[in-house]
Order: C-alpha cells, then sequence, then structure tokens
C-alpha cells in the first residue's frame, strides 16, 4: 500500500481500527461517513483509498456510496440550504418553498451556485414536524417558514459570513 | 443468584449518590427541554440565558436541569420550574426575553407569570386543577358528566370556582376495563392524589374533607400506579398530556437524558437485575408473549413469537437489533424516545439478548438523527461503566454489548433483510424472505429486529407483568401507540394513548382539533405504506385490526391530519414521489410499476389525464400490491388506492374539469385579471417570468393562457387584488 494517503490521519486510524474488529468489511458505510464528515463528499481518490485500505472491492465502496441519498459524489456549496419534503412539510407548503429558494438562487435542486456558496437539498423528514415547514441551513434549524421570508433568510446567513466567499477547494 | 441483586444495589447506591451531589429535591429545579424540536425552537439560547441570569444571581439552592421532548412541538420551547411545595409550573414558547421576566418574578420571588404558563386559556392561577378521568384503560364516557356536577357542588359550598379548574382526562390505567363498574377517576393537583367515586355523595364528601378541611379523604384515595403517576405528577394538570397514557414515553420530561442515574432512580434496570438474578430465559419470552406485545414498527408481529422462533435455531450465535431507521416522513416518534429516554432501548435489548441468548446487539440508527445518535453513545458509554452492558453483567456471567450503526438515508432499510444487509455494510436491498431474520439474519444467524417503541415497551412489561400490562388497550392490541400528529392540527406532537382510542379523541380531545375554522377532511396514517381515512371514518378506534379494515395501516406512528385545502391527488403523488425515489430497484414491479402509477399521476395533476386512467392506477396498484419483494413495494400503492377508494370524486374533477378544487396543483389553477379591477400599474407584466401578460399603461391589462406557466407571481405582486387565481 502506498504511504502518499490522501485521506485524513483520523479517517486512516480509524480504518486500522475496523480492521482489528470483528467483520470489518461491515464499517465500510461508516467508514464512508467520516470521510464525508472531513471532505463534504466522497471523492474517486477517497473511494479508491478506502477501498484499498479497507480491503473491500471498489465495486462495492461505490455501490454503496451510490446506494445511500446520504453520501454526496459532488462537494457541497459553503451552505447546504436543506428543505424538508416529509409529510407535515409538505402539506404546510414546502414545496413553495422549495421554489421560491430555486428562484432566489437560479439552481435547482441538487446543484450548488457557481461561486460554491450555496447548494440546494432536500431532506425527508427531520423529525421536527411540530415546526413545519422547515428548512436547515448546515447545522442551523428555520422553522414555520414562508416563501416569502426565502430572501431575508439568505441575506441573514451571508450577512454572519465575514468572508462571504466560499473557500477554495482543497 | 443473589450476587446479582446485590451488585445491582451497589450499582444503583453509587450512583444515586453520585446523582444526590448535584441534586437536590429541595431545591428549585428549572428544566430546559433539549431535544432537536426543543433546540429548532431555540431552547438551547433559553437554557443559556437562565445560566447566565443563575451566575449572575449567584444562588447555588437552584438547579438547572435538561430532559427530552415531552411532545408537546408546537409550544416549544418548554420550560419547567419546580420550586419545592409548589404546584409544578411549565412555560411554553420560551424566548430569551421571557426568561428574564420568570426568573426574576418565579424562580427569585416565586410568583408564576401567569400569562406564559403552558396551554393555559386565562389569567386566573389556579389554586388546584381537577380531572375526572377512567380509572380502566378504556374511556367509558362516565366522567365527562362529573366536572360540571362537581363545579356546581363547589359553588353551592361557597367555594371558589374561578380558581378550581375541573376538566375531563383520559384513562388512568389503574383498573382492567370493566372491572372499576361506576366509578371514576377524580385526580387533585397539586396534591397529586387520585379518588375513586361513584356517586354525589362520595364527591360532597371529597369536597368536604379536601377542600374544605384540606385533609386528604382516606377512604375514597386510589393507591395510583407509580409509573404513570410520576408523569402526571409533573404534567398531569395539562389537557394535552392528561388525556394520554405513557409507557413508551414515560420518562420524556422527566429524566436527564444523559444520566444514568437519573434513569436508574426512576426504576431504570430493575427489570434487568431481577430477570438476571432469576436466571430464566425463559420467563421472559413468556411474559412478552402472555403481554400480548406486538411490533410497533407497522407490522404488528407478536413480539414474543418472533424471540421464541430465534431460540429454536440450534446456532449458538445470535443477534438482537433495535430498528431506528425511522423513515416514515412524518414521523417522529423514535427520535423523540431516542433523546428523551435512551436507556430504556438498552435496557429492553439487554432483556430481549438475555431472553434469546444473544451476546451483540445493533442499533441501526438514521444518520439524520445526530442527537439521538450522541445521546445512545453517551447512554452506552455510561452503562458499560456501570456495568449493566459489557461481561459479566452484574456479576450475573450473562455478556452483552451493544454498537451503533448509523444509515445513510435509505428508505427501504426499515425492511428488515434491508437493514441487515446495510449493517453487514452493503447495499440496503431487501431479500426474499423466508428464511425469516429468526432463522437466518446477520452474518447468517438468528436475529431479533424490533423497533424503538417495541424494544421501550419491554421493561415495562417485564417489570410490573405481562397481566398489568394486557389491561390495556383492545382484545387483540395490546397496550398503547405513540402517535406524531402533525400537519392540519392545533395541538401537533407525540401522543400516547390505549390501543383503541379513536381517531376522533386523538385529533379533537387531544389535537385539538383542525385550526383557523377549517374542516377536516381526511387523517392519513401510516405514512408511505398507510392510507388516508376520510373525516367519515373518525370514529375508527387505532389497533392494527380496525385500522387494517378501515383501509389504512397502524405503521410506524405518523399521523398526518389534512384539511379542506388539502388536495387528495396531491397528497397520493406525494407519498408515491417519496417511494418512487426510495424504491431500491430490486425488483420489477416495485421499480417500473410504481413509476408508471406515477406518470399516470403527473398527467392528471397537469390537466392530460383520462378517465381510463382512474382503472388504469387501481389495476396497477393492486399488481404492485401482490407481486413486489418486500413492504415496501407491497405497501406503496395504498395512499394512491385508499384515496381513490374514499376521494374518487376529487380524481374526477381533475380529469374531467382540468380543475383542482383546492388549487393545490399548480399546472390546472388559471390566473385571470379582472379588467375592473386592473389600474394598468405594468407591475404584473413586468415581473411575469415568460413575458405572457401585456397591456398598456393605466389600461387593463391581459395574460396569454397559452403561454403561462401558472408560477403565480402576478397574483402575489398585484397591489390591487385585480388578480383571480381559480
Amino acid at each position: 500500500m502506498t504511504n502518499q494517503s490522501t485521506l485524513h490521519p483520523d479517517v486512516v486510524a480509524f480504518i486500522e481500527e475496523c480492521l482489528g474488529r470483528e467483520h470489518p468489511e461491515s464499517f465500510l458505510m461508516a467508514v464512508l461517513h467520516k470521510v464525508q464528515d472531513y471532505y463534504g463528499f466522497l471523492s474517486q481518490a477517497h473511494m479508491y483509498e478506502v477501498a484499498q485500505r479497507l480491503q473491500v472491492p471498489t465495486s462495492t465502496v461505490s455501490g454503496v456510496s451510490t446506494f445511500y441519498h446520504f453520501f454526496r459524489l459532488k462537494p457541497r456549496g459553503k451552505y447546504a440550504i436543506s428543505v424538508c419534503l416529509g409529510t407535515a412539510c409538505f402539506v404546510k407548503g414546502a414545496d413553495n418553498i422549495l421554489e421560491a429558494f430555486k428562484t432566489e438562487l437560479g439552481i435547482e435542486l441538487g446543484e450548488t451556485t457557481k461561486d460554491g456558496l450555496y447548494s440546494l437539498e432536500n431532506t425527508r423528514c427531520l423529525g421536527v414536524c411540530g415546526l413545519a415547514p422547515v428548512v436547515t441551513i448546515n447545522d442551523k434549524v428555520f422553522s414555520q417558514v414562508t416563501p416569502q421570508q426565502v430572501p431575508e433568510i439568505l441575506n441573514r446567513v451571508l450577512s454572519q459570513d465575514t468572508e462571504k466567499t466560499a473557500p477554495t477547494p482543497a | 443468584m443473589g450476587n446479582t441483586l446485590r451488585k445491582f444495589n451497589q450499582v444503583k447506591q453509587s450512583l444515586l449518590e453520585e446523582r444526590a451531589r448535584h441534586y437536590d429535591e429541595a431545591k428549585t429545579v428549572i428544566q430546559v427541554g433539549s431535544a432537536t424540536c426543543e433546540n429548532a425552537a431555540g431552547a438551547e439560547d433559553v437554557r443559556a440565558e437562565f445560566e447566565k441570569l443563575l451566575k449572575a444571581s449567584g444562588r447555588d439552592d437552584i438547579l438547572i436541569r435538561q430532559t427530552g421532548c415531552t411532545g408537546r412541538c408546537s409550544q416549544e420551547p418548554i420550560v419547567g420550574v419546580f420550586v419545592p411545595n409548589q404546584f409544578p409550573f411549565k412555560y411554553e414558547k420560551m424566548t430569551v426575553a421571557k426568561v428574564q421576566d420568570i426568573f426574576q418574578q418565579h424562580v427569585l420571588g416565586g410568583q408564576p407569570v401567569v400569562e406564559l404558563i403552558l396551554d393555559k386559556k386565562t389569567s386566573i392561577l389556579y389554586s388546584r386543577v381537577v380531572t375526572f378521568s377512567s380509572l380502566s384503560t378504556v374511556s367509558t364516557g362516565l366522567p365527562s358528566k362529573w366536572a360540571p356536577i362537581f363545579q356546581e357542588r363547589l359553588k353551592a359550598q361557597g367555594l371558589p370556582v374561578d380558581t378550581i379548574r375541573a376538566f375531563t382526562g383520559g384513562c388512568l390505567g389503574l383498573y382492567p376495563a370493566g372491572e372499576e363498574g361506576d366509578r371514576v377517576g377524580m385526580m387533585v393537583f397539586p396534591e397529586k392524589v387520585i379518588y375513586a367515586f361513584s356517586t354525589e355523595q362520595e364527591l360532597d364528601q371529597i369536597i368536604q374533607s379536601h377542600f374544605i378541611e384540606n385533609k386528604t379523604f382516606e377512604s375514597l384515595l386510589v393507591k395510583v400506579d407509580p409509573l404513570i403517576n410520576r408523569f402526571f405528577s409533573l404534567y398531569g394538570d395539562v389537557a394535552f398530556f392528561n388525556k394520554q397514557t405513557r409507557l413508551t414515553l414515560r420518562n420524556s420530561g422527566i429524566i436527564d437524558p444523559e444520566s444514568l442515574a437519573d434513569y436508574i432512580a426512576n426504576d431504570g434496570f430493575e427489570a434487568l437485575a431481577m430477570v438476571l438474578s432469576k436466571n430464566d430465559p425463559q420467563y421472559v419470552i413468556e411474559e412478552i408473549s402472555r403481554s400480548g406485545l406486538r411490533g410497533r414498527g407497522g407490522g404488528g408481529y407478536p413480539t414474543g413469537r418472533k424471540w421464541q422462533d430465534a431460540t429454536t435455531s440450534p446456532d449458538p450465535e445470535r443477534y438482537v437489533v433495535c430498528n431506528a431507521d425511522e423513515g416514515d416522513p412524518g414521523a417522529y416518534m423514535d427520535r423523540s424516545t431516542l433523546e428523551g429516554d435512551p436507556y430504556s432501548i438498552i435496557h429492553g435489548m439487554a432483556l430481549g439478548a438475555f431472553a434469546i441468548g444473544a451476546r451483540q446487539g445493533y442499533l441501526y440508527v438514521r444518520a439524520e438523527y445526530p442527537l439521538a445518535i450522541k445521546r445512545l453513545e453517551n447512554a452506552i458509554a455510561q452503562c458499560r461503566e456501570a456495568n449493566l452492558l459489557g461481561t459479566n453483567i452484574l456479576d450475573s456471567g450473562f455478556d452483552f454489548d451493544l454498537e451503533i450503526r448509523l444509515g445513510a438515508g435509505a428508505f427501504v432499510c426499515g425492511e428488515e433483510t434491508a437493514l441487515m444487509y446495510s449493517i453487514e455494510g452493503k447495499r440496503g436491498q431487501p431479500r426474499l424472505r423466508p428464511p425469516y431474520p429468526t432463522q437466518s439474519g446477520l452474518w447468517g444467524h438468528p436475529t431479533v429486529i424490533n423497533n424503538v417503541e417495541t424494544w421501550a415497551n419491554v421493561p415495562v412489561i417485564i417489570q410490573h407483568g405481562a397481566d398489568w400490562f394486557a389491561r390495556i388497550g383492545t382484545e387483540s392490541s395490546k397496550g398503547t401507540k405513540v402517535f406524531a400528529l402533525a400537519g392540519k392540527i392545533k395541538n401537533s406532537g407525540l401522543v400516547e394513548v390505549p390501543m383503541g382510542t379513536t381517531l376522533k379523541e386523538i385529533i379533537y380531545h387531544i389535537g385539538g382539533g383542525v385550526p383557523e375554522g377549517r374542516s377536516l377532511k381526511a387523517v392519513q396514517t401510516g405514512g408511505p405504506s398507510g392510507g388516508c381515512l376520510p373525516a367519515s371514518m373518525i370514529h375508527t378506534p387505532v389497533d392494527y385490526e380496525s385500522l387494517q379494515q378501515a383501509g389504512s395501516i397502524m405503521g410506524s406512528g405518523g399521523m398526518i391530519v389534512l384539511d379542506d385545502q388539502d388536495c387528495m391527488v396531491a397528497v397520493s403523488k406525494f407519498f408515491l414521489e417519496f417511494t418512487q425515489d426510495e424504491s431500491c430497484g430490486k425488483c420489477v414491479p416495485c421499480r417500473e410499476g410504481t413509476l408508471r402509477m406515477l406518470e399516470i399521476l403527473r398527467r392528471i395533476t397537469d390537466g392530460r389525464g383520462v378517465m381510463e386512467d382512474l382503472d388504469k392506477l387501481e389495476r396497477l396498484g393492486r399488481l404492485i400490491q401482490k407481486t413486489s419483494l418486500c413492504g415496501l413495494g407491497q405497501t406503496a400503492p395504498n395512499p394512491v388506492l385508499s384515496a381513490l377508494k374514499n376521494f374518487r370524486e376529487e380524481f374526477e374533477v381533475h380529469i374531467r374539469e382540468k380543475r383542482c378544487p383546492t388549487q393545490k396543483c399548480s399546472q390546472l389553477i388559471k390566473y385571470e385579471i379582472n379588467p375592473d379591477k386592473c389600474t394598468g400599474c405594468t407591475l404584473c407584466a413586468r415581473r411575469c417570468p415568460v413575458g405572457c401578460i401585456s397591456g398598456t399603461a393605466r389600461q387593463p391589462h391581459v395574460i396569454d393562457q397559452e403561454r403561462c406557466i401558472k408560477c403565480g407571481e402576478c397574483f402575489n405582486v398585484c397591489k390591487f387584488d385585480a388578480v383571480n387565481k381559480r
């Protein structure tokens, strides 16, 4: 195995730990979660290295990473806007909120703005139905959102950002 | 085996001593809700503000504690202020600004801030709250007549009626149904005593003694079951809670979900210690079988039988799994349980593992629930440290440990065979059954998979006995069920009721009905696998069989209330879009069939539907039900088929008249400019994204219907109300 790792040392250490346990291959998803925590998405290079280190076929890594919605194969914007499209949010008009974000940002669902600042995603129920409709931006939750509030929410996010630019990709 | 009990008592003692060092009943407690929902509503800021004020005050006789979510979602964040010897006050919709008032006036000054109290509809500060409830586990209708009689009697005695609140509660669950006769339960706060009476004479005696002489009237006093009483003693004065029976959620809102000592102080792990000292796995299986507990994930398979099945295999390597992949959109019972009381799940799984002879368990949790994961990790670590997990648990020789495995946003992984593949690190695609997991599960070994709510019921059953549990609920559905009440409902939140409670009681008596003067149109239970029941079926009791007969399913507990502004075609389409998207693609009926159904529904909502489409939908739906590989496909057509059955005319209007009666289907909406109202301000023409509005300034404008994309921008921007939508 090559010494030149593209993975963060913590991830490598975690894989080593998994290899020492029963059914090491069953930790594939846990490893991919960890990679995504560090890099925001799963790149080809990272998936290849995970396969090597965990000793599972690359096809399995690829199969798992494309099967589960939670794993992203493309980099995400600095601000990940996630509109909840669970049932409670839907009956309270979440589709209109999604439309408002699309119009305001000029992107479709699953896309990232050209400046790399925002990406637009949806989620199937965050389990906070009592506060529907709900939008999350990174870890912040916005509850009982109306389409009219969308520009203001985006402004608020940007006004709290001192750099106002996306980080250059690593 | 006496060692085990001795060891448990040691563990308990040391945890309780540790707890006593920072928790003291004699202190004033500020209890702040802490759960995903509470935090989304701003609970963290509220807590930080209390901490700041407490520090500034320099008082060391006041405690700030956290607790899980009580389920009163629409009023969150909720803060409890418990001053010794005072009514336990709860405040709703807390903000940082309100903290100041409550801290100064109530925490320091001892005077409750009446206008901020949870569910308070008046400005009166009641001296006592009295609820009349059924003593058994079924509501009898008897209690409702007593509240007015009670108030009359008070008046006749010259007592202050205004400051004593009386209302009808739910079921106390103290006696088997029928055994209470015509007696009614009367709970009095803040004394937290329960009387049982049946005549007006007896009521008078209670009033004379309790309300005039301030003495408990011993001869009619009921010795209350400690389990229900604990929750009621903190929350029983609130109508929303009083009408519930809390077993699964018994600790949510009471214990600190990050403190094992708190769980232990509330009977935690008593059942495990008892069972381990008995050392009879079969006893556990028999108790669970006799209790009548059925799987709460929706299928309703008898839990005891499942466990028994797993023990018949000669394979000694066995596993227990908790299915916490709560993927049903609109349901969050499991999240709340995991966040509010993670120890109960661990406790239940340890009991199950002992019963079937498993040494390893897995918790499969949605990655979307970070707080639940954090609390489970913490709880597992604490349990290991206290020798409640790990090797030689409580010196009994029983080894059991737990591991958390994260899902990654695949709804199909809630299906048990898919879930097992996912735990094994593979794509979560279901396989044919049999063999069932109890014969060949994780890595080919016998595996018992139950969901969060099922596991949470296990310790209660073992501790209080199968007979006690079997009293609650109906003949074939025992115990309680937690529902996540959401949608067009006044009190959205978590509701736990005895099986057999009617939809009407849940929606109107607990949920407070449909807000904004709208009328109830349908109730959706069981999420994407369930069905829509029309308002006319509101008397349906919630149990496995009744809901199925009515054309829906119990499901995992999502209950979405729809009002007259909701379009049933759009709702059907919503669910089908979900299942279509989540179909794993392994079997053709589900992968292709749901897509064809969705195409038909899209046609209908786009105004291109034909009448034959309805028959096609039905035929295709039945075919998918019969031929799909797993539960996802077999139930995917349910929302559409039930809507077609109960709301067929609405589908027909979409097709025949190309019209959506509730104006939800955007492609069927028509925007027109009323020439009488239009001032020719040109605003709509300038805003129209496709430039299909024409007209000269100060002259009425016209929308070109051919080019209109129905975005509604003109309707939204018109300042003169001149754009009609129909």
